[in-house]
């Protein structure tokens, strides 16, 4: 199987039935994307799949054979972060961080689509991520922050 | 993942998927993941043979000769938009992505949960009249989505289709909000030249058509009345589960009947 990963073209050996959840963490040792409930109901392992929003957990590889994946990693880096990033760490939009990864991309996707969103649309782009220690007032701040909005 | 890989097929076509499916002995059908992931992943389910039907290309909606049909592979987020009341249920499925994944097929095929109901497009798809087609041992057939999602297990669905006519719409929900929102009960509602057709999602193991709400509603009976008769139709299959009392199911479900039919009455 061939995935695209954060731009690198890959050969993966894992079973065609493994989650892409597996094949990252396991094989490519990118542990970005948590294994959080394994069921598709906290959002902490969502990856970009051809741009696309989708808990990893739940895909099986065989289904994005050829495809590009877009972890965190693929869109900013600690030495150069992204808008988005950067909106996170200054609005403290993170305590202990395993749900930010899943977050962020969400949210990526959400200001790839909707230049300027509004705070009802953040929530509903957001409303498959559990955070269980930051609430998500901070969270919805820091999107809103990266597209530019008032909170700024 | 389960101790022996099983066998995986993955057809490129609908042709392929019929004849990889096959009598369906044995064949665990994959569409979007949302159900059967987790299932694998624990070991939970260990079939021999995977059909995945990710490339079949059985999605997609599409309008023609007074026909709406909707591949089953058509992920829950396309139909957003689209017809009410199925388009409100969409919405209330998950989250965005979930709903990017899992499709109508999956929704109809699953068969009920055990924490809370699954199926929410089966109550606006049998208030719609829509029929599903689908292959499977006895060979290709054309039944309405009420009998098929009571009868259709081991059969594969291709597609769902309803007429593409004038209609009025009505849905109501409970819902349990966490971190995307549950369906605990949810009644839609629909009238066309036909007459008013009524079902349910959330009462039973699958969703059902609440006759006798419609006869009621067509001897002329008021909302109140006719909603109340709800309990009739779903009776003995009160589900009781993580979400719902069977008790608390019974008392709320003919209040969210009257709303459904009052916002039917609304939009008529």
């Amino acid at each position: 199987m061939k995935l695209t990963v954060n731009g690198r073209a890959l050969e993966v050996e894992s079973p065609p039935l493994a989650t892409l959840l597996h094949v990252l963490r396991e094989e490519l040792s990118i542990t970005s994307p948590k294994a959080g409930c394994q069921q598709g109901g906290c959002g902490a392992c969502t990856v970009l799949v051809d741009g696309e929003p989708r808990r990893s957990c739940l895909t099986p590889l065989a289904a994005v054979d050829g495809a590009e994946i877009t972890t965190i990693e693929g869109i900013g880096s600690a030495e150069s972060l992204s808008k988005l990033q950067k909106a996170f760490n200054e609005t403290y939009g993170m305590q202990c961080g395993f749900c930010t990864p899943g977050m962020i991309l969400a949210a990526h996707a959400l200001l790839q689509r909707t230049r300027r969103p509004n705070r009802r649309e953040i929530e509903t782009a957001l409303a498959g991520h559990v955070c269980r220690c930051t609430g998500y007032v901070k969270i919805v701040d820091a999107v809103q922050a990266a597209a530019g909005g008032r909170r700024s | 993942m389960a101790a022996r890989a099983p066998e995986l097929l993955v057809p490129k076509s609908p042709a392929e998927a019929v004849r990889a499916f096959g009598t369906g002995t044995g064949v665990t059908v994959l569409a979007g993941g949302t159900i059967v992931m987790p299932e694998l992943v624990a070991g939970r389910l260990a079939p021999r043979k995977v059909l995945m039907l990710g490339h079949a290309k059985l999605g997609g909606v599409t309008r023609a000769k007074g026909i709406v049909s909707i591949g089953a592979m058509t992920p829950i987020e396309a139909l957003v938009d689209g017809d009410e009341p199925l388009a409100i249920a969409a919405r209330h499925v998950a989250d965005v992505e979930i709903r990017g994944q899992a499709t109508v097929g999956g929704n109809l095929c699953s068969g009920p949960g055990e924490e809370s109901p699954r199926g929410d497009l089966q109550a606006p798809l049998i208030a719609l009249g829509a029929r599903a087609v689908s292959v499977g041992r006895t060979g290709k057939a054309t039944q309405p989505v009420e009998e098929f999602v009571r009868t259709g297990r081991g059969r594969l669905l291709l597609s769902v289709e309803y007429d593409d006519v004038p209609r009025a719409a009505g849905y109501a929900v409970s819902r349990r909000p966490h971190s995307h929102h549950y369906t605990v009960l949810a009644v839609a509602a629909v009238r066309s030249a036909d007459g008013t057709r009524v079902a349910v999602t959330g009462a039973g193991p699958v969703g059902l058509r609440a006759t006798s709400v419609e006869k009621a509603l067509a001897a002329g009976k008021s909302v109140e009345e006719a909603a109340a008769l709800v309990l009739r139709d779903v009776g003995r299959t009160l589900r009781d589960d993580a979400l719902a009392s069977a008790w608390y199911r019974g008392r709320v479900l003919p209040t969210i009947t009257a709303q459904a039919l009052a916002r039917l009455e609304e939009t008529s």
